[in-house]
């Protein structure tokens, strides 16, 4: 649907570390209710992008758009408060702290909201059961696959229109693996804009609607995931077959 | 239940005087001490909660004593109105400060708090026109609650006790709120905090403000108290003890923090004797407490006895 206005639009963006450029220029689009995976190498930018996206590093050159808003300069509390929330790399979930309040802390722009918040606490805990057997658990005490179940549920609790996934899979089992896409597509379908970062291109590709490509921070490719999937370039370079 | 040690210290607090009346360690060491637990139990919300450090915390301290004292002397106003005018103004003055100061981080913060306060201290020496320079300022009278005169050391007991209780009271409220998690999340890790949708920046500059708040309302209380104030109260050696009773209570901890207080100021009484070499075996203990009980006096203490009970229940 072209003619629909985009969720998420990103024109020229560029960011830097220092003198060091990491994003370069860089264009995507997103429409309400697409599942869009970004690929790529190690240190393609990929990390980079997400944080500039969501305020938390800043960008040197180029424009976010945002549900109608330019929201490049904005802090990252009032861009989370517009409905972009993330899950970040390596899931920096708050050690010390019991599951529960792990997602209490999620909830901080909807505090207010009582209810909404108990409500949508037990809808996380019907997604992933195994995090409703370890609420009063320390979130440091649990295994690499449920602290990103949790991480997801903490993000999900910022009440996001545009939900931002970086790595979900990096350093879990296959098996965990299968679990959590299974999650990012039940929520997909549950209506959540996704915008997935993975490695792991060939899981990433397989459930999203559209893939791009970044390569040394700037965009290269962007297609269907089926089509990037078939794409031999794209085979080589990330699928190793 | 989130109460219960409240009221435990409390009922302490009230048995103490009725079973040892006229004792100089209850009375007169007692108000010092809850002095000091105001003072650490502030401190203890910037730093064991936000994990920010200040070393210029005497300042905020000596800013609500001299506010209190140049008021009531000088332009005789009624004490209650004194202190709320002193809270203002450190409450606007720390909110001043925070905004530039609390993007600093770790050593950073840690001078420019020390800058701080060794400024305020200096303006204490030198504005004689104000502050009676290095003479201080004598004459305070006591403090006065609508019409009932706090002048006798068990009445003043009584008082700085309520004070301290309301001042614990508060601290274990704001630790179990939403905003003491957002603190907490913010020492745990900024950059996670501010993806969450944390406004870090503010929620520091707040958690200053008020425990600067709490500082300001105990120096308040020891200008009226003492009768007395001197810029001596308020060097940095103040600031550093104030720092020193939060991290033996063990941080993060709003009865580690006081227990801190109490035991750093019962050790000051206790080191008297010594004289010279007070400050020598003060410093002797705190590097054996940081080495031997490295979470602090109150986890430290309170571990040991449970090893040390379970250990005695296999024995047994």
């Amino acid at each position: 649907m072209p003619s629909e206005r985009p969720l998420l639009e990103v024109l020229g963006l560029s960011s830097h570390y220092g003198p060091v450029r990491a994003i370069h220029q860089a264009d995507l689009r997103i429409q309400p209710g697409e599942l869009v995976a970004i690929v790529g190498g190690n240190g393609a930018g990929k990390t980079t992008l997400l944080r500039t996206l969501s305020g938390l590093h800043p960008a040197s050159d180029g424009c976010v758009r945002f549900a109608g808003h330019d929201i490049t300069r904005w802090p990252p509390h009032r861009i989370v408060a517009a409905g972009i929330c993330q899950v970040p790399e390596g899931r920096q979930v708050f050690a010390p702290f019991s599951v529960e309040d792990n997602l209490r802390l999620g909830a901080w722009r909807q505090r207010r909201d009582r209810d909404w918040t108990r409500r949508e606490q037990e809808r996380i805990y019907s997604l992933f059961p195994l995090l409703a057997e370890r609420r009063r658990q320390l979130a440091g005490t649990l295994s690499g696959g449920q602290q990103q179940m949790l991480a997801i549920g903490r993000a999900l609790l910022g009440r996001p229109r545009l939900l931002l996934l970086d790595e979900p899979s990096m350093g879990l089992a296959p098996l965990l693996v299968e679990e959590i896409f299974r999650v990012i597509v039940e929520l997909n379908s549950q209506g959540v804009t996704i915008l997935l970062v993975e490695q792991n291109a060939r899981a990433a590709l397989a459930i999203a609607g559209r893939g791009y490509v970044l390569e040394t921070g700037r965009i290269a490719k962007t297609a269907p995931a089926a089509e990037l999937l078939a794409d031999d370039a794209v085979r080589r370079a990330y699928l190793g077959y | 239940m989130r109460l219960a040690g409240l009221y435990a210290c409390a009922a302490v607090a009230a048995a103490l005087p009725i079973l040892f009346p006229d004792n100089y360690f209850v009375t007169v060491v007692g108000i010092s001490a809850g002095i000091r637990v105001i003072l650490a139990v502030g401190l203890n919300l910037l730093m064991g909660y936000a994990g920010q450090i200040s070393l210029g915390h005497a300042a905020f301290f000596g800013m609500g004593a001299y506010a209190s004292a140049i008021l009531t002397t000088r332009h005789a106003w009624p004490a209650l109105l004194a202190m709320a005018a002193g809270l203002a103004v450190v409450g606007a003055s720390a909110w001043l400060l925070a905004r530039p100061i609390l993007r600093l981080r770790g050593h950073y913060l840690a001078m420019a708090t020390l800058g701080f306060g060794i400024i305020v201290h200096v303006v204490m020496v030198q504005a004689t026109r104000w502050t009676g320079g290095p003479d201080g300022l004598a004459g305070i009278p006591p403090l006065n609650l609508l019409g009932w005169s706090v002048d006798t050391d068990l009445r003043w007991y009584g008082v700085v006790m309520a004070a301290t209780l309301l001042a614990v009271w508060l601290s274990l409220n704001l630790a179990d709120s939403q905003v003491g998690r957002a603190l907490r999340a913010v020492h745990g890790s900024e950059f996670a905090a501010r993806m969450l949708g944390i406004d870090t920046g503010r929620a520091k500059t707040r958690i200053f403000v008020v425990s600067a708040l709490f500082a300001a309302f105990a120096g308040s209380l020891f200008a009226h108290q003492q009768g007395f104030v001197s810029p001596d109260s308020f060097n940095l050696i103040v600031s550093v003890e104030l720092v020193t009773m939060v991290v033996l209570g063990g941080m993060a901890s709003t009865f580690g923090a006081a227990c801190g207080a109490i035991a750093l100021t019962l050790l000051h009484e206790g080191l008297v004797v010594f004289e010279d070499y007070e400050m020598l075996i003060h410093g002797a203990l705190l590097m054996a407490v940081m080495i031997f009980l490295p979470q602090g006096l109150f986890v430290g203490l309170s571990q040991a006895t449970r090893r040390l009970w379970r250990a005695a229940r296999r024995g047994g």
